[in-house]
């Protein structure tokens, strides 16, 4: 039963029923087959129930709006991580503690954020002069594409190219790729499956440039590579 | 997409052999929501980059732990909501935490004043905004990270039936919050 199915109710009261309660996952599209095929039965000819439904919507898009312009964290948060992730051996993370105590308990009553911080700042000088990393992401290419981070220096400056990878590339491939080229994702992919990629940390001359662009195109794994001026 | 994206829990299965491209991938594809949702608890940008390094650490240390009864999203959200619960209540404790009182009687005391030049949907996001962090954080689930009711109840830790009733309770008060505001959505 609906809310306008019942005498003197046109519109949905402190005591809802079932079917006003889903209509938030209906509307998300997250809610059972069996419960959607309900809501949906109801809602023909339950004119105040689809009424409801659009308040539902609105809620929806300012609330998906809302959380959109939050914005996204500095890529110091992925420098961080990984370089703590790269400071901690798998004999280290074998040492994590036991099931028994529980992993939650156990590990979040051993970390604090600033000490992590800290630790993680000093292993990650460690790691800059070894290696070459992987700095940033992949992002769903359906999403817009996160333009966090450009502002760091990082970023900012350097060299960096515009790839796509072939559609079959393993991420292992991609890797070796990059660390042939001494290269690291910065952003992407965007819509069109585009990766920007920094290819070095300073800015090479033209023909330098076109040399490697020349052959990062013979790579069986790559499908286009441009170069790219910085965005800022 | 330009490659073959591999489900979350394969990722997971990765990082359990100590695989870091798979870690960053994971990273990747969820720290921007995670941060999001964290934001929304904490309000504080800082904290909310400190707690999702911490939570994507936590999934590279623990991820052989990772049973698959749940959504890998699922289970960064609720790792993220025990870590930013636990920063407020140690904000609480040293009475640090009053900033988003603020933001509620920003709408409460005087909405003509403060929202009377914005359009529908601005003064809807401001009312959203102005939730409690409870009303907030379901809605958030349910909208913005398409979690379903069993999902909720799993990241939230409350039963099923609640989990509905909460999300009534907490779109009640967005619609009193929009009347307060000028809005008239017909409810409630």
């Amino acid at each position: 039963m609906t809310a306008s199915n019942t005498p003197g109710r046109d519109r949905p009261t402190d005591e809802p029923n079932e079917i006003e309660l889903l209509l938030p996952w209906y509307e998300a599209g997250t809610l059972r087959r069996r419960d959607r095929e309900r809501l949906e039965q109801a809602l023909h000819g339950d004119p105040e129930l689809a009424r409801h439904v659009d308040r539902v919507r609105e809620e929806l898009a300012e609330t998906i709006h809302l959380n959109e312009s939050l914005g996204a964290p500095s890529s110091a948060v992925a420098d961080r991580l990984m370089a703590a992730v790269e400071a901690e051996s798998p004999a280290g993370r074998r040492r994590a503690p036991g099931a028994a105590a529980g992993w939650l308990t156990g590990f979040f009553a051993s970390l604090s954020p600033r000490t992590l911080a800290v630790a993680a700042s000093f292993a990650m000088l460690a790691i800059a002069l070894q290696s070459v990393m992987l700095v940033d992401i992949f992002t769903k290419p359906q999403e817009e594409p996160v333009y966090r981070g450009l502002d760091a220096p990082a970023h900012r400056n350097g060299t960096f190219a515009m790839v796509r990878f072939a559609r079959q590339a393993s991420a292992a491939q991609i890797t070796n790729f990059l660390q042939n080229y001494q290269a690291a994702l910065v952003d992407g992919p965007t819509a069109g499956g585009y990766y920007r990629v920094r290819i070095a940390m300073t800015g090479l001359a033209k023909d330098e440039i076109g040399r490697i662009m020349t052959r990062m195109r013979r790579e069986p794994i790559v499908e286009f590579a441009e170069a790219d001026e910085p965005s800022r | 997409m330009a490659m073959q994206a591999p489900a979350d829990e394969a990722l997971i299965g990765r990082i359990a052999r100590g695989d870091r491209l798979a870690m960053q991938v994971l990273f990747a594809r969820h720290h921007v929501r995670v941060y999001r949702f964290v934001l929304r608890l904490l309000n504080d940008e800082m904290a909310a980059e400190d707690v999702i390094g911490d939570v994507f650490l936590d999934v590279w240390r623990q991820a052989s732990r990772f049973e698959g009864r749940s959504a890998v999203s699922t289970w960064l959200i609720a790792i993220a909501r025990f870590k930013a619960l636990s920063l407020l209540r140690k904000r609480r404790e040293a009475g640090l935490d009053d900033e988003r009182a603020e933001s509620v009687e920003e709408i409460a005391d005087d909405p003509e004043l403060a929202i009377a030049k914005l359009d529908k949907a601005e003064k809807l996001r401001k009312c959203l905004a102005a939730l409690s962090p409870e009303h907030r954080e379901i809605i958030d689930l349910v909208y913005y990270h398409e979690k379903s009711v069993e999902e909720v109840a799993q990241i939230v830790g409350i039963p099923e039936n609640t989990v509905k009733t909460r999300m009534f309770y907490a779109r009640k008060k967005l619609g009193e919050l929009c009347k307060m505001a000028g809005i008239d959505r017909g409810w409630p």
